[in-house]
Formats: structure tokens, sequence, C-alpha cells
């Protein structure tokens, strides 16, 4: 169990920091939703790995998971899932108003263009 | 209602911001009045939570009531009292330039510029680092609405640059709790400071790895060389307002790095970030003089204010620490004048806009320049304005024996020269190499954007005239940070600590 999430979140995170490197957003937003999967994963594995085990202590209950974890990776979910959302948005703006898809940032020029 | 007031920072703009959203999407009237009485209402909030915490006392907010280790708590000492009173005090400032035009050029600002401050707020106060994130997320989320407020492609490109430097902070930050989580199984400040020295050898290196990460993330956020190459860019093409406004932005990362290694790791000083501080400076005054235009001076100023930030942060002495956090308030008003001029200067000058360069005459030339002056004063650090006595009181609490004390002087000093040596030229250019009487025909720069100007300038000469009493506070909010006892003590109710 432990050597199957550990071989998960690595390959993930793997996989999303070389995407993030590259200059296209579209890899970049696929990178960046790799990331936050092998996130999720590694906060949810902080309480420690328990199976079959109840999240909740009471009476007689010796072995527990530890729920706190699970609620924060809820609060989580919700977050990347909407930075995600956002920065789609902003690409296809940009792809619009830029006429270009790219994530680096074009070499200052002499005589930059005057914004309003 | 008293023991209900360390929430209300975060309360009134969330409120206000959703009742915008749901009553003032098409009458910008009814948005302003509603954005300027939140404010007003966040400034009287912010200076009775400064009354209230001036003796020492630490307030503790538990949401829900929940005993301390298990619920949300949010905490307001001496630190997070002066910080909720910069932001409001900023954002009330910053509100009088947007509500003139800023407000127009896109839909929802208002709610946008009440969520940015709510989640300013409530990293300031919280007292556990995973609402930390939340709350960054919040300031976040809402500063990359900003950011793109008013559109152009230069603004896009850059915003998402910033946009995906901070998404990869932000994991960063969630692997970093998970660790720290992991080794010591809380995940508040103070709860934490008490468990960090029972944690486990065979723990101890993944906490040290959380920290370290948790580092690296608020560096990030910071802006410290090597993790500061987003902010001019993205800083100097934000609309104005928002670009003054997110000021204050880096320094949240600095007050998080603060209170979560002093108080939660229990470290005894930040001394190790001296070397980057130095380099942030450099980086900081070279990149003002080498800027294209005064928007990314500007941002480049903000990363030498940083660099003299840490500087201060990284002494172990409070004394040290006070005249840093003394410089951190000055450097948020004049950073955020300098933006907010940038952008007078942009609307006023029609074909250069605030391209580093002579031109045309333009209309409110002499108010402008006047204007740059007094801020280019406060940020370099000249008398009589506050950057001065915060420069001085920082180099006379560090020692000049020994390597680091002496290269510290050094640094400050020289790069002061280059700040103003990169100033001068800017406002030489900008203000004096013009031709023609053309500024008769133009109008001159909106009222609002002068008052903001004229306000946060006042405010750095009442910061110097203040500085005896403020220093004195400041360090004692620094003491605190050092010796957390009575924090950790107020928040989890233990009192054998250390």
């Amino acid at each position: 169990m432990e050597i199957l999430f550990a071989v998960l979140i690595g390959a993930l995170t793997a996989a999303g920091v070389y995407l993030c490197c590259l200059r296209q957003v579209f890899p970049v937003v696929l990178g960046l939703s790799l990331l936050s999967y092998a996130t999720n994963l590694f906060v949810f594995v902080a309480g420690r790995l328990t199976v079959g085990a109840p999240p909740i202590w009471g009476e007689g209950v010796t072995r527990f998971a530890d729920p706190l974890p699970q609620a924060l990776v809820l609060t989580a979910i919700v977050i990347s899932f909407g930075m995600t959302a956002l920065l789609v948005v902003l690409a296809i703006r940009a792809r619009f108003e830029a006429g270009r898809e790219r994530s680096d940032v074009p070499a200052v020029t002499q005589r930059p263009e005057v914004e309003r | 209602m008293r023991a209900h007031l360390p929430i209300l920072p975060v309360l009134i703009p969330a409120v206000s911001a959703a009742v915008m959203v749901a009553l003032a999407r098409r009458e910008l009237v009814l948005a302003r009045v509603l954005a300027l009485a939140s404010a007003a209402a966040q400034l009287a909030v912010a200076c009775l939570l400064l009354a209230a915490v001036q003796g020492g006392e630490v307030l503790v907010y538990r949401l829900g009531d929940w005993p301390v280790p298990y619920g949300i708590a949010l905490v307001v000492d001496r630190l997070s009292a002066a910080m909720v009173l910069l932001t409001a005090a900023l954002g009330a400032a910053l509100l009088l330039h947007a509500v003139c035009a800023w407000d127009r050029r896109g839909q929802h600002f208002h709610p946008l510029f009440q969520f940015q401050l709510m989640g300013i707020y409530g990293a300031f106060l919280t007292g556990d680092f995973f609402n930390l994130f939340v709350f960054f997320e919040v300031m976040l989320i809402a500063s990359y609405g900003l950011m793109v407020h008013g559109g152009g492609a230069a603004r896009l490109t850059n915003a998402m640059q910033y946009m995906v430097v901070n998404l990869i902070g932000s994991t960063l930050f969630l692997f970093a709790v998970s660790l720290v989580y992991n080794a010591a199984g809380t995940l508040n400040f103070a709860d934490l400071a008490l468990r960090v020295p029972t944690v486990a050898a065979s723990d101890r290196g993944i906490l040290m790895a959380g920290g370290m990460l948790l580092c690296v993330v608020f560096l990030l956020k910071a802006a410290v060389v090597p993790l500061q190459f987003w902010l001019p860019g993205a800083y100097g093409h934000a609309p104005g307002v928002a670009a003054a406004l997110f000021a204050l932005l880096s320094k949240v990362g600095a007050y998080a790095l603060l209170r979560f290694a002093l108080v939660g790791l229990g470290w005894s000083s930040l001394a190790a970030l001296e070397p980057l501080a130095w380099l942030t400076l450099l980086v900081g005054a070279l990149g003002v003089l080498a800027a294209p235009t005064l928007g990314v001076l500007a941002g480049f100023a903000a990363v030498a204010s940083i660099g003299v930030l840490f500087v201060g942060l990284a002494g172990a002495e409070a004394v040290r620490l006070g005249a840093g956090l003394y410089y951190l308030v000055h450097s948020t008003l004049t950073g955020a004048a300098l933006f907010v001029l940038a952008d007078l200067v942009r609307s006023a000058r029609r074909k250069e806009g605030d391209a580093v360069l002579g031109g045309q005459d333009f209309a409110g030339r002499a108010l402008l320049g006047g204007g740059f002056f007094l801020a280019a004063i406060a940020a370099v650090g000249l008398p009589p304005l506050s950057g001065f006595i915060g420069k001085l009181a920082l180099l006379r609490s560090i020692p000049v024996e020994g390597g680091a004390g002496a290269a510290s002087w050094v640094f400050v000093l020289v790069t002061s020269f280059l700040l103003l040596l990169g100033l001068s030229r800017a406002g030489s250019r900008v203000f004096w190499k013009t031709q023609g009487d053309g500024g008769q025909a133009m109008r001159g720069p909106e009222a609002g954007g002068v008052a903001a100007l004229a306000l946060l300038l006042a405010g750095t000469f009442a910061w110097s005239l203040v500085a005896e009493p403020a220093l004195a506070y400041f360090t004692q909010a620094a003491q605190a940070l050092l010796e957390p006892g009575a924090y950790v003590q107020a928040v989890t109710g233990m009192g054998v600590f250390r």
C-alpha cells in the first residue's frame, strides 16, 4: 500500500513538473492538474495510511483513521479545481487578446506599448 | 460585540462583497458607496483591535468555540493588529483612486477588491497554517481577477505567468503543510510550538523538510531572490490600484514566514536568509536602474524594499526585527505610492505612457513630478521621510563588527545610492525632458488618484513623526515573536513552555 502510494505520487509529481516546464499554456495546465492530484493524494496520506478503520474515535475504538486530512483534502480539491478553471479561462482570453498561447513573457522592448 | 472583534476584519469585506455581487452588479454608484462604507468600517475595527492589544494582550477567537488544536482560531497580537490596521488604511486610500476611474474599466472591481482585503486580513489573523493556505488562496484568486482587470495583451500574458508561478507555490504549500502535519500532528502555530520539542527523532527529518518547503513558499510570495523574477513584470503591468495593493501581498509572505518559523518551529532567528536579503537588495536596485517603465521601476523598488525588510528580519535581536517591521510599514506605503504614481503618469501621457522616456508636456506635470520627488525620497531613504528613519534604526541595530553585519551595512548603503541614481534618472527623464506646451489642452490627473497619492505620502510623513512610539511598539511585537510564551499560553491555555 505504501509503495503503491509512493510510486503513484512520485509519478504524478514528476509528470506534472515536466509539463510545467514547457512553454505552451495547455501542457502547463495539464501539469498543474497532475501536480494538484499528487498533492491531494499526499495530503490524504499525511495522517498515515490506515485500512478498514473508522474515521471517528469512540468507545472501544482503538484503531482509527485520522479524519483531518480527509477534510483538508476536500478543501484542497475545491481550490485546485477552481484555480484550474480560472487558469483555462485566462488562457483563452490571452489567446484572443495577445494572439499567443505561451506561459513565458516576451523580452521587454525599448518602447513598450501603452496600457490604459 | 467586543468579544467578536477579531472576526470582523474577515466578515466585513466578505459580507460587503457578497452584497455587492448580489445587489450592485450593474449599479456602480451603489457598489462605490458600499465599498467606501466597508472600508470605513474596516478602518474603525482595525483601530479598535490595535487599541485592544496595545498593552500586550493576545486576543484569541475560537470559531464555534471549539477547543484549540481541533477548531479554527484567529489570534490578534501586537504584530497582527498593526498589520490589519496597515491593510485597512491602504485599502481605504486606494479606494479613493479606484472609485474615480478604475472600477469602470471592467466588471466586478469592488467585490474583487473586498475579497482581496478579506484574504489579507485572514492571513494576518489566522492561528493555523491550513487556514493560512485558505486565506492565501482567497487573496490570490482575488488578485488574479484584479490583475487582469481592464484587459490588454501585455497584462494578460504577465498575469498568466503570475498565476502559474503562484499555483506552483500553492502546490508546494500543500505538500509542506502535509509534511508538517504528518510529523507533528497539528496545524496550529501555538500547538506546533508545544509539540516540536516532543517530535520523535525519526520524524524530525520530515518536520524539517516540511518547514524548509514552507519557507520556500513564503519566500516565493515575498519575492526574495532567487524567487523574485515574477514580481516586476506582473506588478508593473497590473492596473495601478491593484498593483498598489499588491505592494502589501509580498509582505504577507514575510509575515507568515516570521509567524511560522519563529513561533511555530521555534527557530531562534532567520539568520540564514541574510545573504538572500543582500542579493534581493542588489537585484532590486539594479532593476530600478534599468527599468523601461515606471510600473516596472516600482516593481523593482518593491523587490529592493523586500531586501531591506529581510536584512531586518534576519536578525536575532528584537530591536533589529522591530526596525525591520517598522520598515515594512514604510515600504508598503511608499511602494503603493510609486505604483499609484506610475498609473497616474500612464494615464496623463497619451503617447509615451509610463515609459521612462521624455516626451510631450502633459497636464499635471508639476504635481506628479512633485509627488514622484517625495516618493523617491521615501523609497531611497533620505530624510525627512520614514525610509530614512527605518534604514537608520535598522543599521544602528546591526553591529558592524563581524562579516555579516559589515556586509549588511555595505549592501544597504550601496543599494540606497543605486536607488537614488535610478530614481533620479527616471524622474528627470519623465518630468523634465519634455517638449512643447501641450499640457494645457489635456485634462489633469484624476482627483481621486491624486488624493490617494497625497494620503500615502502623508502616511510616510506621519510614520516618520511617530517613529519613536512605533519603533518601541514593533520592538515589543518582535520580542513576542522571539519569545512566544504568552502567545502560546493564550492560544492553547498551556502555561509550561520552554
